[in-house]
């Protein structure tokens, strides 16, 4: 019973102390219209399988990803939810000893085919990191950085940067210290930053590990409202620890546990259920997710 | 609440008794425990501070101008100087400098990003690596010889020849010290620009290179000061006093702690006293560069 609803003070509860019905009206737009299914998936994974040399650390994951949707990817510690996110923009490739087995595609192409560089697969599905990253630069330069590295063709720099600054809702408050160093702004300004930095090379994708977890309550939910306005622009895949978060802002959730091996006690990662948010939290299918959701484990 | 604060009065009676007595830090043990350890101390820096009180006092009538701007002289032995040997010495370093740095940098980003550490050629590189920072200066001397040999110099006492041995003399320095600086860097800087769509390359030389400046620098200049203070494998090279300043590569040249050694095994005093003062001069600029590597690393470290 560790975890408890950012509203339970004011939310009625109910006498096992579960608390999905409170969850599921957190939803901010609960009312918006979701076909069962994304009728018109950006990215998918078929029989996605990952290895860290002999350790099977996600075990067959079938996903998919809906153009303008947030899927919040969700479980315990260790279920390799952050795994599955690394494999959607080959960050994985970056450990030594992964090994990715199955298909990821985007717009129907097998980002893991031969021929396909990662280098490109990242400039299209974008990233945001768990703990606030921006370079040891100005906070033009953060931004300039992406679209300067891949060579993008940019009538002025200027304006890009004022643009991606005003996507992540931080211009307002860094159009007059634009040469200053990034690392005078806060950790929440400091993580939009990294958003503005992301859909500065103006991706299809973007992809967030735990984006707030870092950050206080404040700064969680700005990231949260950006989050809602990105949708219409973009596709988002988020990692989070945070139900609540999950409930506020995604669409579509998948939840994942882990399985320890019976021989070796390695814990494998793999996908419980995958459904509309409102479905996972309210009237999940599967034992597991609603023991996870009510906070019976993990 | 009163039986309480009895047990509580009680308590602190009994706890009072037991805080009284002679301190056991300051037993005769502890304490001839202590004074060995001031003794060790005080033996390192007293003697340390007397060689150079000594040498300073000794040195101090030809600490002027002359020490400076003239060459050394036989026939008047109380005006040499010691042009030929500081200027030979900044013609060294620099030319050191230019040799090592982009090569000790080169080796270290490669060891660090590029290479896969997990294998045996690799795993070689690195232990020979902390071996031969620990070489005996005068073998890199006897390994310049070779060098210049090859490459066909029959005088092998020039800047090159001399910059060569210092050069590899500092090589292991500069990639140990850059490896560290690159490694502080933290992992999500790298991921951050990777994630953006930059190459390996490109992350390490707009991101992780810029941000190692300042330990590369500190780290360098350290080693550089190492360099300034060797003599024995410049005398293998063959160095000898000159009275010219070097205006090339080529140029005949003369280290300042070899015209200090030559000096001092000189029967004449006023050769002694010069010596001193010259090594004062040798201490000055070791400590100045010192210096400058610890403004760099207060200056510009960063805290990530």
């Amino acid at each position: 019973m560790s975890i408890k609803p950012a509203t339970a003070s004011t939310a009625p509860s109910t006498h096992d102390g579960r608390h999905v019905d409170t969850l599921a009206t957190v939803h901010q737009d609960a009312e918006r219209e979701l076909p069962a299914l994304p009728p018109d998936p950006v990215m998918e994974a078929h029989g996605l399988n990952v290895f860290y040399g002999d350790f099977h650390a996600v075990h067959d994951v079938n996903l998919s990803f809906g153009r303008n949707e947030i899927t919040a990817l969700i479980g315990p510690s260790g279920c390799g939810k952050s795994t599955v996110l690394r494999c959607l923009n080959r960050m994985n490739d970056l450990v030594t000893g992964a090994r990715v087995e199955g298909e990821v595609t985007y717009h129907g192409q097998n980002i893991y085919a031969r021929g396909v560089d990662p280098i490109a697969v990242r400039t299209h599905i974008g990233m945001v990191f768990q703990k606030p990253n921006p370079f040891p630069k100005s906070i033009y330069d953060n931004i300039a950085y992406g679209p300067r590295v891949t060579g993008m063709k940019v009538d002025s720099m200027d304006d890009l940067v004022e643009e991606a600054l005003r996507g992540a809702a931080l211009w307002d408050e860094v159009k007059d210290k634009l040469k200053q160093s990034a690392y005078g702004l806060s950790g929440g300004q400091q993580q939009r930053l990294c958003i503005a930095r992301t859909i500065a090379t103006r991706p299809d994708v973007i992809l967030m590990d735990e984006p707030c977890s870092a950050l206080d309550p404040i700064a969680t939910s700005r990231i949260e409202d950006l989050m809602m306005e990105l949708r219409s622009d973009y596709t988002i895949i988020i990692v989070t620890h945070n139900m609540q978060q999950a409930a506020r802002v995604s669409d579509r959730t998948a939840f994942f546990t882990a399985r320890p091996d019976e021989t070796t006690g390695n814990r494998t990662g793999l996908l419980v259920e995958f459904d509309q948010t409102t479905r996972i939290f309210a009237n999940p299918s599967d034992k597991r997710t609603e023991d996870y959701i009510s906070g019976r484990f993990g | 609440m009163s039986v309480a604060s009895t047990a509580a009065s009680a308590a602190q009676s009994s706890v009072q008794a037991n805080l009284k007595g002679r301190s056991r830090d300051k037993n005769p043990k502890s304490i001839l425990f202590l004074a060995a350890l001031w003794f060790s101390l005080f033996f390192g820096v007293v003697v340390l501070l007397a060689l150079i009180l000594d040498t300073a006092i000794a040195g101090a009538p030809r600490l002027d101008g002359e020490l400076f701007t003239n060459y050394e002289s036989r026939i008047n032995r109380d005006e040499t100087g010691f042009r030929a040997g500081i200027l030979g010495s900044v013609w060294l370093m620099v030319t050191t400098a230019i040799l090592a740095i982009p090569l000790g940098i080169g080796a270290a980003v490669h060891l660090e990003e590029f290479a896969d550490s997990r294998t045996w050629y690799n795993r070689l590189v690195e232990v020979n690596l902390q071996n031969l920072a620990a070489v005996p200066s005068i073998i890199y001397g006897m390994l310049a010889v070779a060098i210049m040999g090859l490459l066909g110099f029959t005088y092998k006492g020039i800047v090159l020849g001399g910059a060569i041995a210092l050069a590899l003399l500092i090589l292991p320095v500069v990639i140990i010290t850059t490896r560290e600086a690159i490694r502080a860097v933290p992992e999500e800087i790298r991921q951050g620009s990777l994630a953006l769509g930059a190459t390996v390359w490109q992350t390490t030389w707009r991101n992780t290179l810029p941000s190692a400046v300042p330990g590369i620098a500190t780290g360098t200049i350290l080693g550089l000061s190492r360099a300034i203070g060797e003599a024995a494998p410049l005398i293998i090279l063959g160095l000898a006093v000159v009275r010219e300043d070097p205006a090339g590569l080529l140029d005949k040249v003369v280290a300042l702690p070899i015209q200090i050694f030559q000096l001092s095994s000189e029967s004449h005093e006023e050769y002694q006293i010069a010596a001193s003062a010259a090594i004062i001069v040798l201490l000055a600029m070791i400590l100045g560069m010192n210096a400058l590597a610890i403004f760099i690393r207060n200056k510009f470290q960063r805290s990530w």
